[in-house]
C-alpha cells in the first residue's frame, strides 16, 4: 500500500531549480532512503514536504490526501514527523519538557502528555537523561532527542534528516538499532543520509538524486551498482580513498 | 499645482536628509542584525555638539560637521565596544536585549543632554537660515538645498567606501554572512565597532545639516528614531539602497501629509506608512528592487 | 520553605493595610500590585513566548481610557471599565498581532513601539472623544485607599495564578517552544501564529485591566501619562527583566524593586539630598536635589543598561549567579 508519494516536485530558488521534477512513492512500513551528493536537494525535498518552503509546482500526497498546501504544523498533525539536519533542541527546556511539548500534538492534558513523553523517552532510550537541560546534551544525544520528539507526535511517517552525521561508531550502531526499532513499530521512514553504511544496511529502497533530479531508484544493491550513481556520488567519494 | 510643486520640492529635500539617517541605521542593521533605537538620540547629541560649537566658539554649523561627525564616530564606537559587544557573551533568554540596550542608551543620552542644556528649545540662527531662492514660482530654502547636496555627497562617498575599500568590503561581507566573513579572517568585533561608528557619524551629519533650519531640544531624538526605523523598514531591513528610497518616500509622504491632511498628523504619517508596509509590502522596497 | 513563600507573602500583603495606616505606603503598595499585573502580562508575551513588546502602554492606555470614557461619556461608574478594559485592550491587540506575527525578526518589537506611539497620537488628536491633552478626570469612589488596595491585590493574585496555570498547561509548553525555536515548534505541530496570538491577548487583557484600575484609582489620565513610552512601556520591560524573565514570581519581585527605584529617584533619594541641603544650607545640594527629582528617566536608562549587562535574566532568573557572586567563600569551599 502506498502511504506517501510526491509527484513532479519542483522548487526554484531564484532562477535555480533546487529540486527538479522529482517523483517517488513510499510503501507503508518501509524504510525509504534518499541519497545524493551535497547540495543535491535532499534537505530541500524534506523542507518542501514539511512546508518550510512552498513548492514551485508538483503535488505531495499522504494517505491519498493532497497535503501540498498544508502549513508546517498541520503537516505534523496529519502524521508526518521530522528531524532536522542541524538539530533544533528547545535549548533551555529539559529533555522531558522538550518531549512533553511534542506530545501535546496528540493528547490534551498535561498528565497524558507527560505519560506519553516518558514512554517515548523510554522507547528511544533517552529516559536516563530526562532532567538534563537540552542544550547541555552531547551531539549524539541531541540527534536522539530530535527523533524522540518527532516520535512523541505519534507520526505514521518519519522524515529523518542526516540522523547519523557526526556520531561515533558505537552511537552509529545505536542509531541504526533505533531506526529499525521505530520501523518495527509500524512507522514508515524516509531517511536522508550521507553515511553509506547506514543507508545501505537499513533501507528497503533507495532513491538517488543529483542536481535536484532523479538519477536512479531501486534496492540498495541496484542503486549502488548504477553507473550514474557511482559517477555522481559514490565515484567521487571512492576516488578520494 | 504651485502648492504641489512646492510640496514636492520640500519633500525631496527633506528626503535627502532622511536617507542619510536611514543609511546609518541600515548599515548597523545589516551588520549587527539589530535595530538601533538610539539612532535619533545620537543625532540629537550631534546637534548639541554643533550647537555648542556655534554658541561658544562661533563655529559655522557646516564647519561643525568636522567636529560633530568625528565626535559621534567616537561615541558610536564606544557604545558598540562597551555596551553592545559585551552583550554577545551574556547568556540571556530574550533575543531582543541588544535592541533594549539601545533604548536604554537613548534614554541616558537624552537625559544627559537635558542636564547640560535644559529642556529649552535652542536654535542656530545663521545668515542663511531663513534665506530662500526661487526657480519659477517654487521657493528653495538655501540651507536645505546645501544640506541635500552634502547628503548626496556623503551617500556617494559611502558607496565608494563600501565597494572599494577593504574595510567597506569587510562590512558588506559581515552583513551578508557573519560566519563566513569570520572564516575569511574578518575581525567581526572590530567591524561592528567601525560600523556603529560610521552609522553614528552619518546620522550626525544629518543632524548637523538639519540644525540651521530646525530647532533643538533633548526629546527630539525619539521622533527621529521612529523616522529612522520607518525608513529602514520601508527600505527592507539592512538594505543601503533601500534606505535611500525609504528616506525619500518618507520625506515626500510627510511633506504631502502636512500640506494636504494637516500639521497635527506630521508624526503619524511615518507610523501609518509603517503599518501599510507591514501589511502590503513586508520586506520593504528590497523585495521590489532585489538590491 | 520555598513552597510556602508565596502564601506567606500573600498573608503579609493581606494584613498590610490593617497594620500600616500610612496612606503613602499604602499608595506605593497599590502601585506595586498594579505593576505585578502589568509585569505578569509582559512576562507572558516576552519572557515566556519570546516576543518582546516595547509597547505595553498601548494596552494599558486603552484599558485606562475605556474606564475613563465609560465614566465621562456614558455616565456610568468607571468600575465598569474593569469589566471591559481587558477586552478593549484585546481588541487592540488582536489586529495588531494578526499583522505582525506573520513576520519574524525584529518586526514585532518595532511594531509594538509604533503601536504605542499611534495610540498616544490618536488619544491626543481625537479631542472629541478623549478630550486630548486635557485628559479625563473622574471623582474617586472611595476616600480611603484600602478598597483600592484589596482590588489591586485581587487582580495581582489573579494574574499570578493565571500565569501559573497557563504555564502548566499545553499553552505554556507551546509558548516556551516558540520562544526556544520557532522552526522546531512548527515541526512539532504547533501553530506558532495562533499561540503567539493567544499569548499576546492574555498579556493585553491583564495590562488593560491594570489600566482600568489605574483610571479608577488615580482619578485622572491624559495621553502623556497612560501612553507613556518611558513610564509605562519601558517600566513594564524593567519590571519583567529585573524580577526575572520567564519566571512566575519574577514580576512580583520586579514590581517591588522598580516601584522602589522609581520612588527613590522621584523623591530625590527619599529626600536625602533635600534634607542634607536643609541641614548644611548648601546651594549646590539644593540644585542636586532638584535635578535628581527630575532624573528618574536617566536613572531608568542607566538601570536598563546595567540590568541587561549584569542581570539579563533578572533577580529570580539569575539568582544562582548572584549568590555565587555575593558568596565567594562558599564557592571556594566547594572547589577545594
Amino acid at each position: 500500500m502506498i502511504l506517501f508519494r510526491v509527484e513532479n516536485l519542483i522548487k526554484y530558488f531564484g532562477g535555480l531549480a533546487a529540486v527538479n521534477n522529482v517523483s517517488f512513492e513510499v510503501q507503508k512500513g518501509e524504510i525509504f532512503g534518499l541519497i545524493g551528493p551535497n547540495g543535491s536537494g535532499k534537505t530541500t525535498i524534506f523542507n518542501l514536504i514539511s512546508s518550510y518552503h512552498p513548492v514551485s509546482s508538483g503535488k505531495i500526497y499522504f494517505n491519498d490526501q493532497d497535503i501540498t498546501a498544508y502549513k508546517t504544523h498541520k503537516v505534523c498533525k496529519s502524521g508526518i514527523g521530522r528531524t532536522f539536519q542541524v538539530v533544533k533542541p528547545l535549548g533551555r527546556l529539559s529533555v522531558l519538557d522538550n518531549v512533553i511539548a511534542a506530545a501535546f500534538a496528540k493528547v490534551r492534558t498535561k498528565h497524558e502528555a507527560r505519560d506519553l513523553a516518558l514512554e517515548t523517552l523510554e522507547f528511544c532510550e533517552l529516559a536516563h537523561r530526562k532532567d538534563v537541560i537540552a542544550k547541555s546534551l552531547s551531539i549524539g544525544e541531541r540527534k536522539r532527542l530530535e527523533i524522540t520528539r518527532a516520535m512523541a507526535t505519534k507520526p505514521k511517517l518519519l522524515l529523518l534528516d542526516e540522523t547519523a552525521a557526526g556520531l561515533n561508531p558505537s552511537e552509529l550502531d545505536a542509531a541504526i538499532d533505533l531506526i529499525l526499532k521505530i520501523r518495527d513499530r509500524g512507522v514508515t521512514i524516509i531517511i536522508v543520509e550521507h553515511i553509506m553504511k547506514v543507508i545501505m544496511t537499513i533501507s528497503d529502497r533507495i532513491h538517488a538524486i543529483n542536481f535536484g533530479q532523479t538519477i536512479a531508484q531501486g534496492t540498495p544493491k541496484e542503486v549502488a551498482d548504477n553507473p550514474a550513481v557511482i559517477e555522481a556520488y559514490l565515484g567521487e567519494e571512492y576516488a578520494h580513498r | 499645482m504651485e502648492v504641489f510643486l512646492q510640496t514636492l520640492v520640500a519633500g525631496i529635500l527633506k528626503g535627502g536628509l532622511y536617507s542619510l539617517i536611514g543609511m546609518g541605521m541600515s548599515m548597523i542593521m545589516g551588520v549587527m542584525k539589530i535595530i538601533n533605537l538610539a539612532h535619533g538620540q545620537l543625532m540629537m547629541v550631534a546637534m548639541y555638539v554643533t550647537f555648542a560649537c556655534f554658541h561658544f566658539l562661533g563655529l559655522d554649523p557646516y564647519l561643525g560637521l568636522f567636529v560633530a561627525m568625528p565626535a559621534l564616530f567616537l561615541l558610536g564606537c564606544l557604545i558598540q565596544k562597551y555596551t553592545l559587544n559585551p552583550l554577545m557573551e551574556v547568556e540571556s533568554i530574550l533575543p531582543e536585549n541588544q535592541v533594549l540596550m539601545t533604548v536604554g542608551i537613548g534614554m541616558v543620552l537624552t537625559e544627559i543632554a537635558r542636564f547640560i542644556f535644559t529642556s529649552d528649545y535652542k536654535s542656530v540662527q545663521t545668515s542663511y537660515s531663513g534665506a530662500t531662492f526661487f526657480i519659477g514660482e517654487t521657493s528653495f530654502s538655501v540651507a536645505l538645498v546645501i544640506a541635500f547636496f552634502i547628503a548626496v555627497l556623503f551617500t556617494l562617498i559611502m558607496f565608494w567606501f563600501l565597494t572599494k575599500t577593504d574595510i567597506g568590503r569587510s562590512i558588506r561581507a559581515t552583513a551578508q554572512d557573519k560566519d563566513a566573513a569570520l572564516l575569511m579572517g574578518v575581525d567581526s568585533k572590530r567591524i561592528t565597532i567601525i560600523t556603529f561608528g560610521l552609522g553614528s557619524a552619518l546620522v550626525a551629519a544629518a543632524g548637523t545639516l538639519l540644525l540651521p533650519v530646525y530647532y533643538l531640544f533633548p526629546d527630539i531624538g525619539g521622533p527621529f528614531t521612529r523616522k529612522a526605523f520607518v525608513i529602514t523598514i520601508l527600505g527592507g531591513l539592512g538594505s543601503t539602497v533601500g534606505a535611500i528610497f525609504g528616506g525619500i518616500t518618507l520625506g515626500l509622504a510627510e511633506a504631502f501629509g502636512a500640506t494636504y491632511i494637516g500639521m497635527a498628523f506630521d508624526d503619524m504619517i511615518g507610523l501609518i506608512i509603517f503599518i501599510l508596509v507591514l501589511l502590503f509590502l513586508p520586506g520593504g522596497f528590497k523585495r521590489l528592487t532585489k538590491i | 520553605m520555598k513552597k510556602y513563600a508565596p502564601f506567606v507573602l500573600l498573608a503579609i500583603l493581606i494584613a498590610f493595610p490593617l497594620v500600616v495606616q500610612n496612606s503613602y505606603y499604602q499608595h506605593l503598595l497599590i502601585l506595586v500590585l498594579m505593576w505585578v499585573v502589568i509585569g505578569s502580562g509582559w512576562n507572558m508575551i516576552a519572557g515566556y513566548t519570546g516576543q518582546v513588546s516595547f509597547g505595553d502602554a498601548a494596552f494599558f492606555g486603552t484599558g485606562a481610557y475605556t474606564a475613563g470614557l465609560i465614566a465621562s461619556k456614558l455616565g456610568l461608574s468607571a468600575w465598569w471599565g474593569m469589566a471591559f478594559g481587558g477586552f478593549t485592550a484585546m481588541a487592540v491587540a488582536f489586529p495588531f498581532g494578526w499583522i505582525c506575527f506573520r513576520l519574524r525578526g525584529a518586526y514585532f518589537a518595532l511594531a509594538s513601539l509604533a503601536l504605542n506611539e499611534i495610540c498616544r497620537h490618536i488619544a491626543t488628536i481625537w479631542e472629541d472623544l478623549t478630550e486630548g491633552m486635557a485628559g479625563i478626570l473622574i471623582m474617586p469612589t472611595f476616600l480611603s485607599k484600602i478598597p483600592y488596595y484589596y482590588i489591586a491585590l485581587a487582580l495581582a493574585v489573579l494574574s499570578v495564578v493565571m500565569v501559573q496555570i497557563v504555564m502548566n498547561s499545553k499553552w505554556g509548553y507551546y509558548f516556551l517552544s516558540i520562544r526556544e525555536d520557532q522552526d522546531a515548534a512548527e515541526s512539532l505541530g504547533i501553530d506558532t501564529h495562533h499561540y503567539k496570538m493567544i499569548s499576546l491577548n492574555i498579556a493585553a487583557f491583564l495590562t488593560g485591566m491594570a489600566g482600568s484600575l489605574f483610571m479608577n484609582y488615580m482619578g485622572f489620565i491624559d495621553p502623556e501619562v497612560v501612553f507613556s513610552l518611558h513610564d509605562i512601556s519601558i517600566m513594564a520591560i524593567l519590571v519583567g527583566i529585573v524580577g526575572g524573565v520567564g519566571t512566575v514570581y519574577g514580576p512580583v519581585v520586579g514590581a517591588f524593586v522598580m516601584v522602589a527605584v522609581h520612588e527613590f529617584f522621584r523623591t530625590g533619594f527619599f529626600g536625602f539630598f533635600k534634607g542634607l541641603a536643609g541641614l548644611t544650607g548648601s546651594e549646590f545640594l539644593i540644585v542636586v536635589a532638584k535635578y535628581i527629582g527630575q532624573a528618574h528617566v536617566l536613572g531608568f536608562g542607566i538601570l536598563v543598561v546595567v540590568v541587561i549587562l549584569v542581570l539579563p535574566n533578572g533577580i529570580v532568573g539569575d539568582w544562582n549567579k548572584i549568590i555565587r557572586k555575593l558568596v565567594p567563600m562558599k564557592n571556594k569551599g566547594v572547589a577545594t
